[in-house]
């Protein structure tokens, strides 16, 4: 937020109004005027496909709650009256549907390129914890949204996820009949659930509005990771960024559609077309993808709390990333041995993704303890250690001298 | 074209992640069916993007499932008017009314409080087999005959396992006993399931003079249970299209006019 | 470089154009992006608000057929249509009499009872009163036709307001006979 705003009141109701709540004041300095760095590429429009993302969730969301009943004897049959009777119903839910995997494909990028550039190292260290706070919320909405069409996985991996709370010491037990509200998971759990996945976009909404304040304090990173040294550095966000963003935008819809039209159940599980039965678990209960690399860990480890505080403790290590990376330089582009590891790392997390999925079993249990021992090992002996051994690149002088030489760009961006 | 170059990439790695995810997952579902055969891969009229439901399939279709599985099994997220909404079977109004009046539906109270009987309507639920679970479980062996609304989408492997489970019934292999009332199928986790062969040769004498054996009976009849699973596929992919056609025009628009915009800055 | 001043409102399409001579291709451009965009808007609002009007099963019960045969004469059937009460009633010929000897212009909404009944025996009416949507009462009122007992509105044996508050007759629902003994309603 360097620099004088450059708004001017139109006419005498935004003059009148400037004076009183400078809503509008504030929406030019942040989205019209706002100087961004120029040299933004397209790993950063994910923060506007993201918004994009949770409006959409909101919007269809709010619809589906007008046609479906929170109850385990009609819960099921309310979301096939949705999808048979409501006008449109199909549509909608399937874009409910699908878009909370398109949410979270959208964040693991937009968590990625911030790993990648650096993003969470000072002056962003809030803005990062508050991405992370996001991220956590989204795992409860989206883990609750699951539960509420009330199939065969919604209440087992609903069973399966509240049991982790009963490997607590002492109290385990009692939190889970908490959370629970019965002794299984029953119709009490629905309710809260329901009560709850409509609650939380709303907290992730306002923790989003802190998340762009934080960013718009100190500014962009971009992929040079240098900050921004003078005008000559920065264009105004709009038009420049609203017509890349939304260029992206609808490149990623194009995806989305692809799902919502043509395979709208293949991020789903079958099992959850049938009928919860509490006297019948299926064959192999697996979370939504987005969730596996976590379920990995958790079984990984061969005891119930160990393998609690480990799953844990891979989405809480994030907190405390800032800290763990000694590194003063920020962008990959400029740390060779960084930027290999960091290459390990995403295939690391998507080999313990594909190993969430596997049964728990020979090989696949080996696999999963030596991947999560280096997840954990990238955060907690790679990142430090790197930070003191490696010899950065040469880093250019501005954003802008970094642009010039573009014949010799490095093809990794 | 840095840029663009960078976006090709993101969109590959995009589509790579979900359909690496999609194909884990399936993966997934394999192996939990066990040692079960995988089905072979139908070409169904309704696949593709511009798959439609072959309507005599539809309609024979019904047939068979209300003269073989309606004995057994229920089909509770379906109602009569359903038979004639487009993108399904398409009958027409007066054939609905009497297919629902052939059917005889419980209604009540009435002023004395007593339930009675009335031919079915348009408007109600298609006529469970059996009272309730109970009672099919008792009837069946102990083996509950699942509901077949939804069946395709709720079994991995979809329409192409249904067919084959109807169409892969044989001996057991050499050292396998089979306990009564249980019947090899390779396509069946285990291999062992609870219902005998559903269909055989000219079970069903269709009224458009199709001969009925078995594959073809199997093919009707997976048409006609994909339908009920999904009644939208047809709206569904049609909209698709346009949508994807929109999309891509407004995708061409956006980047020409984003070229306009940067081409002051580079 | 002029567009580096974007004011709050100013658009793309009204800026200085750097490239000389091309300004009206430029602007052509930028206004079918924004059509495309509004049309894009359009098409997808409309699903979200289409999802509130009556679905697929609540249009299955807009139509209902009712067996007739049962109502002996002077006798009356309450069904429920669309969420309202129907009177069927099997007038009298003496309750004929009366609704079809009354001047028209003794009457506050005047319809003629031949309007109202095709078949003078039955009369079809939605059984909600034309003040507030209270039920009116059968065979009561002054006129010994229906009576609502929340205000005072008193109707005649062809359901016509009489007297008391109530501004119309009570309504005649769209059906037919589909058979002597058999009427659709809706």
């Amino acid at each position: 937020m360097s620099g004088e705003s450059t708004y001017q009141p139109s006419n005498g109701f935004t003059q009148w109004m400037d004076t009183r709540l400078p809503l509008l004041r504030l929406a030019h300095d942040s989205f019209v005027d706002y100087p961004t760095p120029k040299n933004l590429n397209y790993w950063w429009t994910f923060g506007g496909i993201l918004t994009f993302c949770l409006v959409t969730q909101i919007i269809t969301g709010i619809i589906l709650a007008m046609h479906y009943t929170p109850h385990v004897d009609h819960a099921f049959n309310s979301v096939e009256h949705i999808m048979r009777n409501v006008n449109h119903g199909w549509l909608i839910r399937y874009i409910h549907a699908n878009g909370a995997s398109m949410f979270f494909l959208a964040v693991y990028i937009h968590i990625f390129r911030g790993m990648y550039y650096g993003s969470y190292k000072a002056p962003r260290e809030v803005l990062w914890i508050l991405g992370v706070i996001i991220y956590l919320l989204m795992m409860a909405a989206a883990f609750m949204g699951y539960v509420l069409p009330w199939g065969q996985m919604s209440l087992w991996g609903a069973t399966v996820i509240t049991n982790l709370f009963g490997a607590i010491p002492l109290v385990g037990d009692s939190i889970a009949t908490w959370l629970w509200g019965g002794f299984s998971v029953d119709n009490p759990t629905l309710n809260r659930f329901f009560s709850l996945h409509y609650l939380i976009p709303f907290l992730i909404f306002g923790v989003v509005i802190l998340h762009i304040w934080a960013l718009h304090v100190p500014g962009n990173n971009n992929p040079v990771g240098i900050s921004v040294k003078s005008e000559q550095d920065t264009v105004p966000f709009h038009p420049y960024y609203t017509v890349k963003d939304g260029f992206a935008l609808v490149v990623f819809i194009i995806l989305f559609s692809y799902f919502v039209f043509f395979a709208p159940n293949v991020l789903g599980h079958a099992d959850n077309y049938i009928p919860a039965n509490p006297l019948v678990t299926p064959a192999h209960i697996v979370p939504e993808w987005y969730l596996l690399p976590f379920y990995a860990i958790l079984r990984a480890i061969p005891d119930k709390l160990g393998g609690v505080i480990a799953m844990v403790g891979a989405i809480f290590i994030l907190f405390v990333l800032p800290w763990l990376d000694t590194s003063k330089i920020r962008s990959a582009r400029y740390r060779p041995l960084f930027k290999q590891f960091f290459l390990i790392f995403v295939v690391n997390c998507l080999v313990l993704g594909y190993l969430g999925a596997m049964p728990a079993e020979g090989v696949y249990i080996t696999l999963s303890r030596i991947c999560t021992f280096y997840y954990f090992a990238h955060f907690l002996i790679i990142l430090p250690v790197l930070g003191l051994v490696e010899k950065p690149r040469e880093i250019p002088e501005s954003i802008s001298a970094s642009i010039l030489p573009e014949t010799a760009a490095s093809p990794a961006e | 074209m840095n840029r663009l170059s960078a976006l090709i990439f993101s969109v590959f790695l995009t589509v790579g992640l979900t359909s690496g995810l999609s194909v884990s997952l399936s993966i997934t579902s394999a192996e939990a069916a066990g040692d079960a055969k995988h089905p072979d891969a139908i070409d169904w009229s309704f696949n593709g993007l511009f798959g439609t439901y072959d309507r005599d399939a539809l309609r024979r279709g019904y047939k068979v499932y209300t003269e073989v599985c309606a004995s057994c099994h229920s089909m509770d997220q379906l109602r009569f008017r359903n038979l004639s909404q487009p993108g399904g079977p398409e009958f027409t109004a007066p054939e609905v009314k009497a297919i629902a009046a052939g059917f005889t539906v419980e209604d009540g109270p009435d002023d004395y409080g007593d339930m009675f009987d009335r031919p079915g309507l348009p408007k109600d639920a298609f006529v469970n087999p059996f009272p309730n679970v109970q009672a099919a479980r008792a009837a069946n062996g102990g083996a509950y005959p699942p509901d077949l609304s939804l069946i395709t989408k709720a079994r991995s492997g979809g329409p192409d396992y249904i067919y084959a489970l109807l169409t892969g019934y044989e001996d057991p292999p050499a050292g396998m006993t089979m306990r009564d009332g249980l019947y090899y199928n390779p396509y069946m986790a285990g291999g062992k399931i609870a219902m005998a062969a559903p269909l055989l040769e000219e079970l069903v004498e269709y009224s458009d003079g199709t001969a009925a054996s078995v594959e073809q009976m199997s093919y009707d009849v997976v048409t006609f249970l994909n339908w009920a699973a999904e009644p939208e596929l047809e709206e569904r992919k049609r909209t698709g299209f346009m949508v994807l056609i929109y999309l891509t025009v407004f995708a061409g628009l956006l980047f020409f006019s984003m070229r306009r915009i940067w081409a002051d800055k580079h | 470089m002029s567009d580096t001043n974007t004011t709050g409102d100013g658009t793309t399409e009204t800026k200085t154009a750097s490239h000389e001579g091309e300004p009206n291709r430029r602007a052509f451009l930028h206004l079918t992006t924004g059509a495309f965009a509004a049309i894009g808007a359009a098409n997808i609002a409309w699903p979200l608000i289409d999802q509130m009007n009556p679905d697929a099963s609540m249009r299955a019960l807009a139509s209902i057929e009712v067996d007739l045969d049962a109502v002996e004469v002077g006798q009356s059937l309450t069904i429920t249509w669309r969420g309202k009460p129907v009177f069927i009633r099997r007038r009298t010929q003496e309750e004929i009499r009366d609704a079809e000897n009354v001047s028209l212009d003794a009457l506050p909404d005047p319809e003629a009872d031949n309007s109202r009944a095709e078949n003078p025996e039955w009369l079809v009416m939605v059984g909600v009163c034309t003040h507030l949507g209270c039920v009116p009462l059968g065979q009561a009122g002054e006129f010994n036709g229906w009576f609502c007992p929340c205000h005072g509105s008193h109707y005649d044996t062809s359901g016509r307001i009489r007297k008391g508050p109530a501004p119309k007759n009570l309504e005649i629902p769209p059906y037919q006979f589909v058979s002597d003994s058999r009427i659709k309603i809706g």
